[in-house]
């Protein structure tokens, strides 16, 4: 027997009628055992579940029933303020690296390794260690003297900057040719323009990574929202599920059917955007 | 070169090169010339916004927490210089070293568990056709969908009934039925589990990327030679994929140690502190307790804890690097 040597296993090259056996059997478990919970979650936001013990991958007595339930307990309001946090949240990081990025990759300047490593090491600073500490600081910003808790600007502001992204732009303007830049240069062009009108449009695939990482981190945020919230005015939609899971009335349909709400964004996204997500894989985390 | 003759050197040139531009002159000294121009504080405008941000919400906690780890404090009454009594107190907590325990356990097993999935999975899906990515991205949905879905979804699954989702799934090869989280003796596997199945397609996918930069001719080179399948995974494969391992399980261990959404969510540190976890105690002192200043002293304990982590495993790292 020889063993295809395009992969390690060499399975997905077999073509003997035993290798394609076991090539089904094994890709249909990976997909049900991945899949399988997901389409549960799915059928059962569009069934009749008053039990958790009703829950199946094949639809039960399909009804909207649930996503009526779960506006009635304010799913929408939750899902606008998880759009809004997430919206300027990006914003705020996209435009906050493409400029630290630009600075870190283009220019040579006196403690410029400092600044990285200032830079890399709040990758060992999140939001777990420092969350005592960001609770009191959000209620009384530094100089300003702003409260921040109890508002959806407190869950945005401390995300706001965020390593991975930084490192994913300067490592990717690292790669623009001189070239381009001095040309610009030789024509007059400011350093603002350069940046705006030569390197940034140049670094779309970066930004594309930079997007869908920071959307699937920031829809994914817990504590921050968390601390931040005083009331269930501010909860984003992953922190709603919880208190719609305590409701005396409210059934898991109920709650898979308001889940369902907050997988479908970044889902989309990911299946969207799939390249941008292989890329910055590869790329931006293993390096952090 | 200082600032002020780097700019007087390119508002030298600048006329110099307008002027000859059609004898365009040579590449070298026009690349160096560039790279010095402009003012000393163009980059740091640059990077104004990240490193104000990082301060105020990084740094500046950071001290804080370090401050408070030493204090009692005390709202409205001004707090207190208690040198390490915060931490004296903690450390000889039974339920933080139970904690810490229970940390390490859950740690440990997840990031052995995600790299042996994902290894699996990688070695499975490894391949160009359209058919194969397909299934790949099926596997890769639990690591987008948010932890607190994800949590969600297997409270409802992990039902303790007999008739729960997946009780009547272990029911069909004659296992169970397991309390799962309800259950002492069950809940910290359970809450392992169910962070294996998120966290194991991600580490397949940066593995799969590994998988990719393996030389084929040594694959081919120990078909040649002989070697079977396994043979070949366990002396060309594997030792191919070592750094990609060990970035992994420095990610892992760092995200282990620090766990939080899942925990709180499943359990919140129950049955009977079965997975009270360092996180959710220090969540109970410092935000329901009002206890900061302990509490303080707790998160930089894990604070150092990971740092001391990242810091021993890349000193291995170069030290194997060098011999």
């Amino acid at each position: 027997m020889s063993v295809g040597t395009d992969t390690a296993l060499g399975l997905t090259e077999s073509r003997t009628v035993v290798g394609i056996g076991v090539k089904v059997v094994l890709y249909a478990l990976v997909v049900v055992l991945f899949a399988g919970p997901l389409l549960a979650l799915l059928s059962g936001a569009f069934s009749e579940v008053s039990d958790p013990t009703e829950l199946s991958v094949i639809p039960n007595r399909p009804t909207l029933e649930n996503f009526s339930v779960a506006v009635d307990f304010g799913v929408l309001g939750y899902l606008m303020n998880s759009f809004f946090v997430v919206g300027f949240g990006l914003l705020m990081q996209v435009v906050v690296s493409v400029l630290a990025g630009y600075a870190l990759a283009r220019k040579r300047f006196r403690f410029s390794a400092l600044a990285l490593v200032a830079i890399l090491a709040t990758m060992m600073l999140p939001d777990e260690i420092l969350a005592l500490p960001l609770s009191i600081l959000l209620a009384d910003l530094p100089l300003v003297h702003i409260n921040l808790m109890g508002t959806l600007a407190g869950m945005i502001v401390p995300i706001g900057a965020w390593a991975f992204s930084i490192l994913v732009m300067t490592e990717f303007m690292k790669d623009v040719p001189l070239e381009l830049e001095e040309a610009a240069r030789i024509d007059g062009a400011s350093e603002l323009r350069v940046f705006a009108q030569i390197i940034v449009p140049l670094c779309k695939p970066a930004l594309g990574v930079i997007g869908v990482f920071g959307f699937t981190m920031i829809w994914d945020q817990y504590l921050l929202p968390l601390l931040v919230s005083t009331s269930s005015a501010t909860y984003t939609l992953p922190l709603a599920l919880r208190t719609l899971r305590i409701e005396p009335e409210v059934t898991p349909g109920v709650v898979m059917a308001a889940s369902l709400l907050a997988l479908a964004p970044s889902v989309i996204v990911f299946l969207l955007f799939q390249r941008s997500f292989a890329r910055g894989l590869t790329s931006g985390a293993l390096k952090g | 070169m200082t600032i002020d003759t780097a700019d007087a050197a390119t508002a030298a040139d600048a006329p110099q090169q307008a002027a000859g531009a059609h004898t365009s002159p040579p590449p070298a000294r026009r690349r160096r010339r560039h790279r010095v121009q402009g003012q000393w504080w163009v980059p740091w405008a640059f990077l104004a916004p990240a490193l104000l941000l990082f301060l105020i919400f990084r740094y500046i906690p950071m001290g804080q927490a370090i401050g408070m780890s030493v204090e009692n404090v005390r709202p409205y009454l001004g707090n207190e210089y208690v040198g390490m009594q915060n931490y004296q107190t903690i450390l000889a907590s039974p339920s933080f070293r139970d904690a810490a325990v229970n940390t390490l356990i859950l740690a440990v097993g997840q990031t052995a568990g995600c790299l042996l999935l994902g290894f699996l999975l990688a070695l499975l899906l490894e391949g160009q056709t359209r058919k194969l990515s397909f299934i790949r991205s099926a596997a890769f949905l639990p690591v987008v969908v948010p932890m607190a879905v994800v949590a969600e979804l297997w409270r409802i699954m992990y039902h303790p009934s007999a008739d729960g989702f997946l009780n009547s799934i272990i029911g069909l090869v004659g296992l169970g039925p397991s309390e799962f989280i309800n259950s002492p003796d069950s809940s910290m596997w359970s809450i392992m589990v169910m962070g294996i199945w998120r966290g194991g397609p991600y580490d397949m996918m940066i593995i799969l990327a590994g998988l990719a930069g393996i030389d084929r001719g040594l694959y081919e080179a120990a078909t040649i030679d002989g070697a079977g399948r396994w043979q070949r995974i366990r002396h060309v494969t594997l030792p191919g994929l070592r750094p990609v391992f060990t970035i992994l399980f420095i990610l892992a261990a760092i995200r282990g140690f620090r766990v939080f959404t899942e925990v709180y969510l499943m359990t919140n540190g129950g049955p009977n502190g079965s997975t009270e976890v360092i996180m959710t105690l220090l969540y109970k002192l410092g935000l329901e307790q009002q206890k900061l200043g302990v509490g303080s002293a707790g998160a930089v304990l894990l604070f150092l804890a990971t740092l001391v982590l990242t810091l021993v495993v890349q000193l291995l790292l170069r030290k194997k690097k060098d011999a």
